[in-house]
């Protein structure tokens, strides 16, 4: 097995994020009916720290949700025991709202697919836009990011692996490397 | 959290400290489901479960098919009057034949205990224990324990009391093992002649004087006489055990202050407690109703996740 590489660091994910957050103003026109929901786990610690950021650009404070996918997922017959279901908290109204999503990699579309289905059934933003750190390729679905951190080309047996402090304890870094099957 | 590995739920005996925290787990996330503009979320898309109700229930039936609904299953009722069990058909038959229609899981309830487990030996399909006999109640002891959790932040310490008909009641057998299993201390409070021989055997001190067990607890379960059971005079008279072991007003004075009461339903107001207890702060009654889908809709996505029979 090769030795995983280091693609980002630490003030690579943090420009990268600051990067996304002013893009997002940007397209959004500033905060006004904006708001961000970050997929569990990584996201949701993602769009935690765009909500900062962009707090940071301009000084208001954004709503933020946590979605977990898990009960809308497309394998869950597949699989020989039910993944683990961790808590949804949308504490808004996502109605007419510009939502933004967002998370650690995008692979498959597959997580984003289950995704759309759930923020649909909590209400009817006005816009969904997607925001990832890595784009890796690979899509199985049509769906692209609207704002991406880094793309990355990667072989469909290689992994890529966001680190993040909050939950990793270690310093942010995303890593590739190769394994047997499947990411 | 642990992975769940267990194709039935057939009691609360043989379940790990763990396995009972990863139901109490799952069963946070789904209450949230339930809070939703739109409850419905699509995890057993495709599933189709039947319950089969041979004693009466309204609570635990309607909760069990919410619960199943909400988590996109199919779902048929049958019930013993009207069905082929009143042409002679035996219950493990007409299991089968409804398993035959590929259902995946079958929620039970009998009035005989162990009726579950023969299933669960004679099916494929998952099986569910929806209250069997005096034996067993595992989902209502689990509603019970997420609430006690959600509204305490713990079960581990607390001081419980379940008071009344213990000697026929599944819902204290079943609570007894899950309470005391994550760390309660529990008493069983009520007249010697409903309180079953052995019962301290379960980990459970036992007491004759609700005022004085009521003084230290901090959740008191109160229990229905299930009348429907008991064929012998077990009682001087209904009114006598209403003064005795009945909680009012009057009697919470001895309580703590943040004391909990709990009931399983359905209440007699006026015997094992006064209406203004079951209206009062300190109930929970429709609280544990509430949960009741939260906790069901976990043992489904739960049980119906394994596929081959492991235990």
């Amino acid at each position: 097995m090769a030795k995983p590489k280091q693609i980002m660091d630490a003030e690579g994910v943090n420009r990268a994020l600051t990067r996304i957050a002013h893009e997002i103003l940007e397209k959004n026109k500033g905060t006004a009916e904006l708001c961000l929901v970050g997929i569990r786990t990584r996201g949701a610690f993602l769009a935690l720290r765009l909500k900062e950021c962009i707090k940071n650009i301009e000084k208001t404070e954004i709503p933020v949700g946590i979605l977990d996918i898990t009960l809308y997922r497309d394998d869950l017959t597949l699989a020989s025991s039910q993944p683990i279901v961790h808590e949804t908290t949308i504490p808004f109204d996502i109605t007419d709202k510009n939502l933004v999503l967002i998370d650690d990699v995008l692979f498959t579309g597959r997580t984003i697919r289950a995704a759309l289905d759930a923020i649909t059934d909590f209400g009817r933003p006005g816009q969904i836009q997607l925001a990832v750190l890595i784009d890796r390729g690979h899509r199985e679905l049509p769906i692209r990011a609207d704002y991406v951190g880094k793309n990355i080309p990667t072989a469909e047996d290689e992994s890529v692996k966001v680190m993040l402090s909050e939950t990793d304890d270690q310093e942010d870094k995303v890593v590739v490397k190769k394994v047997k099957k499947d990411g | 959290m642990d992975k769940w590995t267990r194709h039935h739920l057939l009691d609360l005996q043989g379940l790990s400290k763990e396995e009972l925290e990863t139901i109490l787990e799952t069963a946070k996330s789904f209450k949230e489901v339930s809070a939703r503009e739109v409850k419905k979320v699509p995890a057993l898309r495709g599933k189709t479960i039947v319950s089969l109700f041979l004693e009466p229930s309204t609570r635990t039936r309607g909760s069990f098919e919410l619960a199943a609904k909400r988590l996109s299953a199919d779902t048929i009722n049958m019930s013993g009057t009207g069905s082929s069990l009143s042409k002679g058909e035996t219950i493990v038959d007409m299991a089968k034949n409804i398993e035959a229609m590929n259902v995946d899981l079958i929620i039970v309830r009998h009035a005989d205990a162990g009726v579950p487990y023969m299933l669960a030996n004679n099916l494929k399909a998952a099986v569910v224990n929806a209250g069997d006999g005096c034996r067993s109640h595992p989902t209502q002891a689990l509603l019970d324990m997420f609430t006690i959790k959600e509204k305490k932040g713990r079960i581990d310490g607390l001081k419980i009391a379940i008071v009344g008909d213990i000697l026929h009641s599944r819902v204290a057998r079943s609570n007894i093992v899950g309470l005391t299993r994550l760390g309660a201390e529990v008493t069983v409070c009520g007249p010697s002649t409903l309180i079953p021989i052995g019962i301290e055997k379960m980990g459970v001190k036992v007491s004759y004087d609700l005022n004085e067990t009521i003084k230290d607890k901090d959740v008191v379960m109160l229990l229905r006489l299930q009348k429907e059971r008991q064929h012998e005079n077990y009682l001087p008279s209904i009114r006598e055990y209403a003064i005795q072991f009945g909680v009012n007003k009057n009697r919470l004075r001895h309580a703590k202050k943040d004391v909990m009461i709990m009931h399983p339903g359905p209440t007699n107001r006026g015997v094992e407690l006064s209406a203004e207890v079951a209206d009062g702060e300190y109930s929970v009654i429709l609280d544990q109703v509430t949960n009741g889908v939260a906790v069901r809709m976990a043992v489904l996505y739960l049980t119906l996740g394994t596929k081959e029979a492991e235990d």
